[in-house]
């Protein structure tokens, strides 16, 4: 396992009121993500688990991609990665600060 | 005097040497092989009938027995090779020289012969180029077909998996060739006449059907939420706004995802009625809860699907039937109606450059075309308009005077930008190219040309490539839907982001797409056994896809 940490600055802080959002699943291709209201509004924390080792350049990519276009402000998130694709990751995260806007289910 | 019959007197000739093998036109299983050394010359053009689908593999299996030592050379053409005994041929010494379109399950073999050089390479075709040289420069000398059942006079009934057959045997037969037909019963009667008796000189009773490879079936289980995304870009940036009602979709699990998305999300969107009403299509199981639900008013078929028939003949309001009630198809009549007569193609590739090529070819295997470059074609020779023709066509080139300017097909390659063992959609150079390098091919065997494409669409939004006004902007449009690969990474960013302003990339978020509504309950089915429960239990899935 490796464990890579990013912190980012978010143009958007997230929608809604609701503390957690939890998206995904642990499995091989697929990934789970927990989002956390936590921190400022203006950023965004993410620590990641993966299985694949590696592939920081491209994490970072992924993330900075999704802090600059989604609103992630003010939130925490932690992943647990079973080796998904970018495209899988990038549709993982725009679920989970839709969710997180949501009411409570 | 010169004679001018001496193709015919030869045909008579090859006739007369097989009538002693057979009895009158039946030809005894057991006695294949002498016969085919019979009526065989070295040196013939011959297509032996591997389809996209139905493939005559007991003559497949026959031929590959004969003596190289009496019969070599041959010029195979055929646009599918599919079966092992295809590729045996060459090994052996039978044949010599190919000329085909598609190569599907045998893509790595037939890459290591014609690296090996077992295998002297005429052209990678696409369908109707190769049936149009049928009639042209490669008229076969021997037709080896398959079909259902026959009467003792040679009529012949191909059933739902007509495919190739009414072309093959239009120009061999009456090119001076001769016509061999594989069938899995002799019938008193043949319940159709799907090729008159008096164009085909032998049969021989396999004394079972001809194989069938179930080609065109997705298992909805295997859909994922990424594939489910480009479907709703599909539906609601590109069907919607351009109105498309007459459409051809490649097979691949994001056009299994579209047909799955309009009983549910296009419904939701009011879009019945309005989009995918008319097709050129297989009878793609995946498509049933949109017939059922109404959406569908007429489907002409290339060839059946394995487990489709039952469904197909209950369906005749839909489907082209014969008298017999059940699918009549024609490749070469619905690559023609694909190319002439729809608005859009849609369907996936291997490999997309920098230009928009697209191609299927990899390092180590090559998958020939299937029908995609026909129907992923604009058609020059199109004169009807259509409202989805007319505005691609105005988006392409705006100055021209309407009455003068050409519409356009929308060609569109769909995708995510990572396939299988996270190999890149996008790249800089084509495995078509080098591979045309290794085999000094003076054409690279590209599937949909950059010219032809319109819009590529990925998870991460569509790019329309109608809107690009110079080379620098449509790079930069291909490079803004590439996502996290390495042709992706490598965009201008602030152009692309203009691009975006100008609606030349459409991101989900453009489109008020909700990302959790990328969701496998957004299916109107989510296994092979929803399939079968939609159609009332008409369409009987082969047992590999049964898994309950």
């Amino acid at each position: 396992m490796e464990t890579l940490r990013f912190e980012f600055s978010a143009l958007t802080p997230a929608k809604g009121v609701r503390k957690t959002a939890l998206v995904g699943v642990v499995a091989s291709g697929n990934l789970e993500v927990l989002l956390e209201r936590e921190g400022a509004p203006d950023r965004c924390t993410i620590e990641i688990n993966t299985s694949a080792h590696g592939f920081r350049p491209l994490w970072e990519a992924v993330m900075a991609d999704f802090t600059s276009r989604r609103t992630a402000g003010g939130l925490r998130i932690s992943i647990n990665d079973g080796g998904a694709r970018p495209d899988t990751v990038s549709l993982r995260l725009a679920q989970g600060v839709r969710l997180i806007e949501e009411p409570q289910a | 005097m010169k004679q001018w019959d001496l193709r015919g007197k030869a045909r008579q000739a090859r006739i007369a040497d097989g009538m002693a093998h057979a009895a009158g036109k039946i030809v005894a299983a057991d006695k294949l092989v002498a016969f085919l050394e019979a009526v065989i010359l070295s040196g013939d053009r011959v297509c032996l009938e591997g389809d996209n689908q139905k493939q005559a593999d007991l003559l497949a299996r026959a031929l590959a027995q004969v003596d190289p030592a009496k019969i070599h050379d041959l010029h195979m053409i055929q646009s599918g090779v599919v079966l092992p005994e295809h590729l045996d041929l060459f090994d052996k010494g039978v044949a010599r020289r190919l000329d085909f379109s598609y190569s599907g399950p045998q893509s790595a073999r037939i890459a290591r012969m014609l690296f090996g050089g077992k295998i002297e390479l005429g052209a990678i075709h696409t369908y109707l180029e190769l049936f149009a040289r049928y009639f042209i420069d490669l008229t076969p000398q021997v037709a080896l077909i398959a079909a259902v059942s026959a009467d003792r006079d040679g009529n012949l009934y191909t059933g739902p998996n007509t495919e190739d057959t009414p072309t093959v045997v239009e120009a061999t037969s009456f090119g001076n060739g001769l016509v061999i037909a594989q069938v899995g019963e002799i019938v008193d009667r043949v319940p159709r006449v799907d090729i008159p008796g008096d164009r085909v000189h032998f049969v021989v009773d396999a004394g079972k059907p001809f194989y069938v490879e179930p080609l065109f079936t997705r298992d909805p289980a295997a859909i994922t939420e990424t594939q489910i995304l480009t479907a709703m870009l599909a539906i609601k940036g590109l069907y919607q706004p351009y109105g498309v009602r007459r459409l051809n979709h490649g097979i691949g699990f994001n056009t299994a995802a579209i047909e799955l998305l309009l009983p549910t999300y296009a419904e939701r969107l009011g879009l019945k009625g309005k989009i995918c009403t008319h097709w050129a299509l297989n009878p793609h199981p995946t498509l049933i809860p949109a017939i059922e639900a109404g959406w569908v008013e007429q489907i002409h078929c290339f060839g059946s699907e394995v487990g489709m028939d039952d469904y197909l003949r209950a369906r005749s309001d839909i489907f082209f039937t014969g008298s017999d009630g059940s699918l009549r198809s024609n490749r070469a009549f619905s690559q023609t109606a694909g190319l002439y007569a729809c608005d859009l193609f849609i369907g996936s590739t291997l490999e997309i450059d920098l230009k928009g090529h697209s191609s299927t070819i990899t390092p180590d295997r090559i998958a020939g075309f299937g029908g995609a470059p026909n129907m992923g074609s604009d058609a020059r020779g199109r004169r009807h308009p259509s409202a989805p023709w007319l505005q691609a066509g105005q988006e392409a080139d705006p100055d021209t005077p309407a009455p003068l300017r050409r519409g356009r097909k929308l060609v569109v390659q769909i995708g995510e930008t990572f396939g299988e063992a996270n190999a890149p959609l996008f790249v800089e150079k084509l495995s078509a190219l080098e591979l045309a390098e290794k085999l000094s091919l003076p054409l690279a065997p590209i599937m949909v040309y950059a010219d032809d494409t319109t819009h590529i669409i990925t998870e991460e939004g569509i790019a329309n490539l109608l809107l690009c006004r110079d080379k620098d902007e449509h790079e930069q449009a291909i490079r803004g839907v590439a996502g996290f690969t390495e042709v992706g990474r490598q965009r201008d960013k602030k152009m692309v982001e203009r691009l975006r302003e100008r609606k030349v990339i459409q991101r989900p978020e453009d489109l008020g797409i909700d990302p959790l509504d990328a969701n496998r309950s957004l299916l109107a089915a989510r296994s092979i056994k929803d399939l079968m429960l939609a159609s009332g239990g008409l369409y009987r899935p082969p047992s590999r896809f049964r898994n309950w």
